[in-house]
């Protein structure tokens, strides 16, 4: 069972990292999207697939890194790849200080206060707050990023970048699901009344949920700054959010090969099907109904954990 | 026998309806108590009094010398308090051994940044509470379905899984609502042993249940209430000719 969920993933990524040489840049680009989308669906996946928040503001995070980065590039010249881990980390403390007053709400109420955020971050973004954002026109003429002294320019070069992060973060998040941390965030979405009494502190849990998945948002908008060199409030509007919680609802809540699928579906078959370009968001809608009726875990959603269950030891022995 | 858990003049009010007025009572550590009184009589509103479910408007909850009246639940059962609840809690889309992990949990230290890198106390921590888990499982015997989900147990199975959850946590003091409740006459047999050798363990227990059969034979001393009011208390022989307990809670039921 796990070598074989190992061979898939193997083979995919074979698969991936082969395909940039039968591809033209812009089919090269459309992965790069797909990749990008990939990873803000993971971060997001935290959030709403395992803790099961509604939490339908997640470009706003994902603006709040790329905005950090663009600043601060732009006014100090701060290598952009140095910005990475500092854009996760603004977004980051955003969600600790937005989430933390909210945290207690319950489904829907949740889902508008988040969309009400993300709301208020892109008319902040327009209105040229503090006088730093660019207003609507955003910010331009952002770095390229550079590591161990090649500068990434190339839609090939950022390939590798995105999908190289997108290991990593695939990596990190699969360890995250088997561990203690995981587990709480799946307690507290079943059950929160049962998991308070098997003594889990879901309030802090949310939390967490929060701010990690905020910190990863942030870093993508790192590199997305960083591919686009110009970024503007539009890039990060609430319907950016909708598309990411659609990811993760269709291609399965608490999955991650299920959300990477969902990344593909939902930004690579338009791209597919461009000739058809009206009737495509109308099959696309199709599509998203007949799931919500017939198959409400996803496409894929996450198989059951695994332990390794081996013999008991007597109750008695850890008195 | 000193005592472990103290209910002091506890009163809970729901609107205008007092659930809960003024009750008392101590809870001696190693004893098997019952809280027992008609439907509606105030009992699972006293276990949510107890875990911090619900807040009291007067009195006090002492457990182990300490008021743990305003502490959160979480809190109430790292500080060793774990119960069950009537209207089974599970988590029923994991499996078996998951929701017993779940018990595990407050006995863990390593957070999110330890997973990412699996350190070595970490990997450690996950063995041990798989190993306390699979224990928890064989006590309530039902080791043979921990891959299940959860939702394909049995209800009888279901109230043990929520034992063995419960008893995960390394309670001091478990509390059990209507542990018996849609069990058979042998599953009740079988859960009378389990909740004896939960007391052999040196955990003491506090159940609901209103299979008297049950309490009569399970329980060392008795707790009645009647319409949020303790209106008797002693073992279980005293209780059962105490008039005015036939009267509120035994009489209607020796009529039937
Ligand atoms: N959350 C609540 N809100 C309002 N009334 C409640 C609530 N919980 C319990 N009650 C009321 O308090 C009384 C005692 O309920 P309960 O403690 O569940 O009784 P028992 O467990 O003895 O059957 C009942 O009249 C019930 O309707
Ligand atoms: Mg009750």
């Amino acid at each position: 069972m796990k070598t074989q969920r190992q061979v898939t993933y193997a083979v995919c990524a074979a698969v991936l990292l082969i395909a940039p040489a039968f591809l033209n840049s812009y089919w090269v680009d459309v992965l790069n999207n797909v990749g990008i989308y990939a990873i803000l669906s993971l971060s997001l996946n935290i959030i709403l697939g395992h803790a099961g928040l509604f939490h339908m503001g997640h470009a706003a995070f994902y603006a709040l890194g790329a905005y950090t980065t663009a600043i601060l590039n732009t006014t100090s010249g701060l290598p952009v790849i140095w910005l990475l881990p500092l854009s996760g980390l603004v977004a980051g403390l955003a969600a600790l200080v937005v989430a933390r007053p909210i945290i207690h709400l319950r489904g829907d109420y949740l889902l508008i206060v988040t969309i009400g955020f993300v709301e208020i971050v892109r008319i902040a973004l327009i209105n040229n707050i503090f006088g730093i954002t660019g207003g609507a026109n955003g910010i331009f003429g952002i770095d390229r990023p550079e590591i161990l002294g090649m500068k990434i320019r190339t839609p090939l070069g950022f390939f590798y970048f995105i999908w190289g992060f997108a290991a990593l973060t695939i990596f990190l998040f699969d360890r995250l699901e088997k561990s203690r941390f995981g587990r709480a965030l799946n307690y507290l979405r079943e059950d929160e009344v049962a998991a308070q009494g098997s003594g889990i502190d879901t309030a802090h849990y949310k939390l967490v949920a929060f701010v990690i998945g905020a910190v990863w948002a942030g870093m993508v908008g790192n590199i997305f700054a960083a591919k686009m060199t110009i970024i503007a409030p539009e890039s990060f509007n609430f319907w950016e959010s909708v598309v990411l919680f659609m990811i993760v609802l269709l291609g399965g809540r608490g999955s991650i090969p299920g959300v990477i699928l969902g990344a593909f579906l939902v930004l690579g078959l338009p791209e597919l099907f461009r000739q058809f370009a009206t009737a495509r968001m109308l099959v696309f809608g199709a599509v998203m109904v007949a799931m919500m009726i017939f198959r409400t875990e996803g496409i894929l959603p996450p198989p059951p954990r695994k332990y390794p269950l081996s013999r008991p030891t007597a109750p008695g022995d850890r008195a | 026998m000193s005592t472990l858990l103290s209910l002091r003049h506890l009163t809970k009010r729901f609107g205008g309806l007092v659930a809960v007025d003024d009750v008392s009572f101590d809870v001696a550590g190693g004893s098997i108590v019952g809280l027992i009184g008609p439907n509606g009589a105030g009992k699972t509103t006293v276990f949510n009094l107890i875990t911090g479910n619900y807040r009291a408007d007067a009195g006090d909850v002492i457990f182990e010398n300490r008021s743990i009246r305003k502490l959160p639940t979480h809190q109430i059962v790292s500080l060793g308090i774990a119960r069950t609840f009537q209207t089974i809690r599970l988590f029923l889309k994991l499996s078996v051994i998951e929701n017993v992990l779940a018990g595990c949990h407050c006995r863990m230290r390593s957070g999110s940044l330890a997973a990412m890198f699996r350190t070595p106390a970490q990997r450690r921590e996950e063995r041990e509470a798989l190993q306390i888990a699979l224990a928890e499982l064989d006590f309530v015997g039902l080791t043979p379905h921990a891959e299940q989900l959860a939702e394909n147990l049995s209800y009888g199975n279901q109230r043990l899984l929520e034992v063995a959850r419960a008893l995960a946590t390394r309670p001091r003091f478990i509390i059990l609502d209507e542990p018996a409740g849609g069990m058979n006459d042998q599953e009740t047999d079988n859960l009378i042993r389990t909740i004896q050798s939960v007391r052999d363990r040196g955990i003491t227990v506090l159940l609901i249940e209103h299979d008297m059969s049950l309490v009569m034979k399970a329980c060392e001393h008795l707790v009645v209430l009647e319409n949020g009011a303790k209106i008797a208390e002693g073992p279980p022989r005293q209780i059962k000719s105490d008039p005015k307990v036939i009267e509120a809670y035994l009489g209607p039921e020796e009529d039937a």
